[in-house]
Parts: structure tokens; sequence; C-alpha cells
């Protein structure tokens, strides 16, 4: 373990809302899978960017607009080192990674994939990674496959290999499972794929947090994120896509700084990325992402992983020695994840009884409602650990779902 | 954990490990699906009619203990009442759980009813006590849309 280097309690400090209290008792928040909290440095970003530096940007003439402007490409550049990008160009500011898949069934899959073609999922997939291709596929006549997983929640290689086929044009798979924290091995499935020239796009929304990502080395042609995951702020995300890619898709959204000339009788488009950033973006968003960016190269992405492994080790085997506890998934490798049910008492029973204890967890389908079909079980309580939290909080989380189930016995 | 035992108290933890009229009614007379998307809540009604009187009702499902026991209680509750009994009923149940947890709860009108008012104090659970209630009017009014909670 080579986590000495990190101060848990400095860390600590940095996020305000750590010191608060929820129902009397300090808050334990191990809900970061859903969403992280903010540290005072991407808080102070956005206030000192609102008080001090904010214009719309692009063809502003004045100072201000400069600055913001170039405020909100700097975090371009962040974007493009922290995911190993090799053009700044290829960064692509959307929403959240939602919107990043979204983006690409309606531009890349609507111009290249025609009636009959297949896209390969995997079992593991988010509703965000699932919907926006079975609506392409009401628009296009396109094919769902899904590549199955074993009973511990991997993929299984060969069996996801033996569905790629003729008709095969994109395979979406998650780099890490936002329900049951499979970690996918990412760069051989990639690999499988782009033997046989097939697209590959990868819902890295539950990766980009907790372990460092190369997107070059990697290979994939998409990878989607969120910032609000990421310590950012919520309503900024990003879609890496290889520039080739980009520059061939078609416009998403039409309207103004998308564009090169408009006439009324026609328009041509931008560039990539501006091609696909219709409207005035998220400025202070991208301004506390960059602040979110710094931040975690700071701590650095292997300290965190260590520590957040270190914490999930020590959760899966407090949580799995109680009697009446089954972990959901045990997959070779886990990020950041510890899915669970108590026999006999629904996951929403769970959550409502540790947020007495001041315990944030998430309870649910986790958005991946097929998934916990194949688990047979209609909802998981889900823990998640991030380099906030701290072995004591581990085991008051045991200690309060004791607790709950003395009181359901 | 005072607020959780005044939410799970002894009769709804009871009515949720032995649910009572937890079986199907074949043919029912009426029967309608409630669906809660937030929590995955399912849970089937089925009842007899004689006239507007409910002569039988049951119900199968699974769901949080909250939703559980709310559809035992309300199907006990349910045999033998009118159609106007029962919306007079769900009227006070509903004000009951949406109420402030402050105001007084009518224990004489909403009877053992009033076991639910714990969950005044929770306002994200007020949709598992009341996915029952919503589906059997949904029976009722012989609805064949699923009743959803949202």
């Amino acid at each position: 373990m080579t986590v000495e280097t990190l101060d848990i309690a400095a860390i600590r400090k940095d996020f305000p809302i750590l010191e608060r209290e929820v129902r009397g008792k300090p808050l334990i928040y191990l809900d970061t899978a859903a969403s992280a909290q903010k540290p005072r440095i991407v808080l102070e970003a956005i206030q000192n960017f609102y008080q001090n530096s904010y214009a719309n940007i692009h063809r502003g003439v004045y100072q201000l607009s400069a600055e913001a402007t170039a405020l909100y490409e700097r975090g371009r550049d962040d974007v493009q080192r922290f995911i190993g990008a090799n053009d700044r160009r290829e960064i692509v500011f959307v929403r959240n990674a939602t919107e990043a898949i979204n983006l690409v069934a309606h531009t890349w899959a609507e111009q290249n994939l025609e009636a009959g073609d297949e896209i390969v999922i995997t079992a593991l997939e988010h509703h965000a990674n699932i919907v926006p291709w079975q609506m392409l596929g009401e628009r296009r006549g396109t094919k769902l496959r899904v590549a199955p997983i074993d009973e511990n929640g991997d993929v299984i290689v060969e069996s996801l290999e033996a569905l790629l086929g003729e008709r095969t044009r994109l395979l979406a798979l998650p780099h890490v499972s936002n329900a049951i924290g499979t970690l996918t091995p990412l760069k051989t499935l990639i690999d499988i794929a782009k033997a046989r020239g097939i697209t590959v796009l990868v819902d890295g929304a539950q990766a980009a947090p907790h372990t460092p990502v190369d997107v070059a080395a990697l290979g994939c042609d998409f990878y989607a994120f969120s910032g609000h995951k990421l310590f950012g702020p919520s309503g900024i995300g990003v879609l890496y896509g290889r520039l080739p890619l980009l520059d061939s898709m078609p416009p998403f959204m039409g309207g103004g700084d998308m564009i090169e000339t408009v006439s009324f009788e026609q328009t041509t488009y931008a560039e990539a990325p501006q091609r696909f950033e219709a409207g005035t973006p998220d400025i202070a968003g991208v301004v506390g992402l960059s602040a979110a960016i710094s931040y975690l190269e700071n701590i650095g992405l292997k300290n965190i992983e260590a520590w957040e492994n270190a914490l999930l080790t020590r959760a899966t085997r407090v949580l799995g020695s109680m009697h009446g506890l089954r972990i959901i998934g045990n997959p070779r490798r886990k990020v950041g994840v510890l899915s669970f049910v108590l026999e006999g008492i629904h996951a929403h029973d769970v959550g409502t009884a540790l947020d007495q204890a001041g315990i944030a967890v998430r309870v649910g389908h986790h958005c991946a409602q097929p998934l916990m079909e194949i688990f047979g079980v209609p909802a998981t309580v889900r823990a998640s650990f991030s380099l906030y939290n701290t072995p004591a909080e581990v085991d008051a989380l045991a200690a309060a779902l004791g607790e709950t189930q003395e009181l359901f016995s | 954990m005072d607020e959780l035992r005044d939410l799970y108290q002894a009769t709804i933890l009871d009515h949720n490990r032995k649910p009572r009229n937890f079986r199907t009614i074949d043919p029912p007379d009426r029967s309608a699906n409630g669906h809660n998307p937030i929590c995955g809540d399912k849970l089937v009604i089925f009842l007899t009619l004689d006239e507007d009187r409910v002569t039988d009702v049951a119900f199968q499902g699974a769901g949080c203990a909250i939703s559980v026991a709310s559809a035992s209680l309300m199907t006990d509750y349910a045999r033998g009442k009118t159609l106007a009994e029962i919306e007079l009923e769900f009227e006070r149940f509903h004000q009951m759980v949406t109420s402030s947890p402050d105001a007084p709860v009518d224990t004489q009108a909403i009877g053992k009813l009033a076991v639910f008012s714990g969950v005044r104090e929770f306002p994200m659970r007020v949709k598992c006590a009341t996915l029952a209630w919503h589906t059997l009017r949904a029976a009722l009014h012989q609805d064949n849309r699923i009743a959803r909670t949202e």
C-alpha cells in the first residue's frame, strides 16, 4: 500500500460539505458513484470566474470576453491532458456522459449505420448506454446485441468476441460498471473490436474519477464522461472523439457558435469541436471542471485509486463477513463500488435506516435494471468510496447495517 | 433511531413479515397493476364486488416494508367496504401521510392505519405508503392503465 502520501484529514478539509451534520450525525457520504462532492478549489474557481472574469466566450473583442474564452479553452487543454488525448480538438464539451453518448448516436451513428447493422453492448450497461441505441434502432432499424457477463459480474471476453460479426458497426461498453464496480478489460476488448474495424465507444462516467484514463493508449474512438462525478460541477461533461471521426460527423444541434457562415439559403458548419458546441455552453462548468482536474492531478489518480481500493477491500471484508448480507458482483477487478442486499430487508428500507445514521448510500436499480435482473434482485444497496472516505466510515456503515438488521429481525 | 421506530412500528414490521391477503383471486371482478418506477415496487390488486361493495380483496407483489405493509393493512380494511367508504378512507390516509409531522392524527377516524403516521417524517417514502391505495382505486375504477406513483 503506497498511500501514506495521502493526508486524508487534509483532503477532508478541502470539502466544506463534509463538515455538516445529517439528522444530528456527522455526514458519511458513500454515494460518490452517483455524484462526487466538490472541493473548495472548485467552488472558489466558479465564484471567482463569475465575480471577476465572466462574459460570453468567442468573438468578443473586449478584455472580459477574451479572459473568459481563455479560461474555457484552457479547460479543453486540461481535459486533453487528463485523459491523454492527442489533440485538443478531440475534446467536445457537453452536459454529461449521457449527452455525449446521445451525441454520437445522433451524428456518427445516423451517418454511418443502416438498417440491419448491429451495435454490441454488455450486460453491465447503465441505461445511458442502452436507451440511446434502442432509440437509434427505432429510427434506423439497427439491432442491439448484448454480450453476457458471468456470475461474478465479469464480461465474458470470448462471448463478446463471438457476438462481433459482419454487421457489427459499434461496440459500446463501460469502463467501470456503476452498479457493481466491475473494471472491464477495456484494452483487450478494444483491440478485439478494432482488429475487425469496429468503432468503439466507452462509457467512462464511472471510471474517470477513480482510475487513470489514457484514451490514446486505449485506442477507443469515443470516450464519454461527466464532470459532476469528477468532483466538478453538475451540467458539464465531455465527449472525446478521435479527430478524423469528429471531422467527418454532421452537427448535433444547430445554432450559434457551431457555424462557419450562415445565409438563409445555406449554412456551413464550423470545424470540430465547435461544430458540436451550439449555443452558449456551460462556461463556468468548464472553469469548475478545470479546477477539479488540477485538484485530482495534484493528489494523483494512482494515489486515489490505491486509497479507494484499500477502503473497498476493508468494506468487502467487514460487510462480507456479516450474516444475512450478500455482496452482488465479485468481478476480478472492482473500482470504488460495493453493491449488496440484506436478506429479507428491502434496499429502500435499508437506505432510510442508514440515512438516520447520517449515512448516504444509493438504493435501487442504479439505472441498470437489466443487470439487476441477471443477479435476481429488484434493487441493491450501493456504497461507493472516494478519496475523502475513511476506514472509520466503513466501520460505521457496518455498525448501522447491524442495527438495521436488528430493527427488522 | 426514534424517528425510525416511528416509521417502522411493530404493526408495520409484522405486516411486512407476514402480509395478510397475500394471494390471488381467480377470476377477480377487477384487478390493477401498481408500479413505483423510482424504487421498482410492483404489486397487483385483485378484488370481487357485490354491487358497490368489495367482498374480497387480495394482493401480490414485492416492495419495501412500507409498501407491503400498506397493501396488507389496506386490504384488511377494504374488505366489506363500499366504494364511497374506501374513497373517504384514502383521502384521510393521504392527508395523514402528507401532513406536517406536528399535525394531530385523528386516530378515531383513521383507525389502525394510524401506524403509517411516521411516514410524515420521511417525505421520500410517502409514495411507498400510497402505492397500494392508488392501485386499489385504479382497480375500482376499472382503469386498465398501470397505476403509477410518478
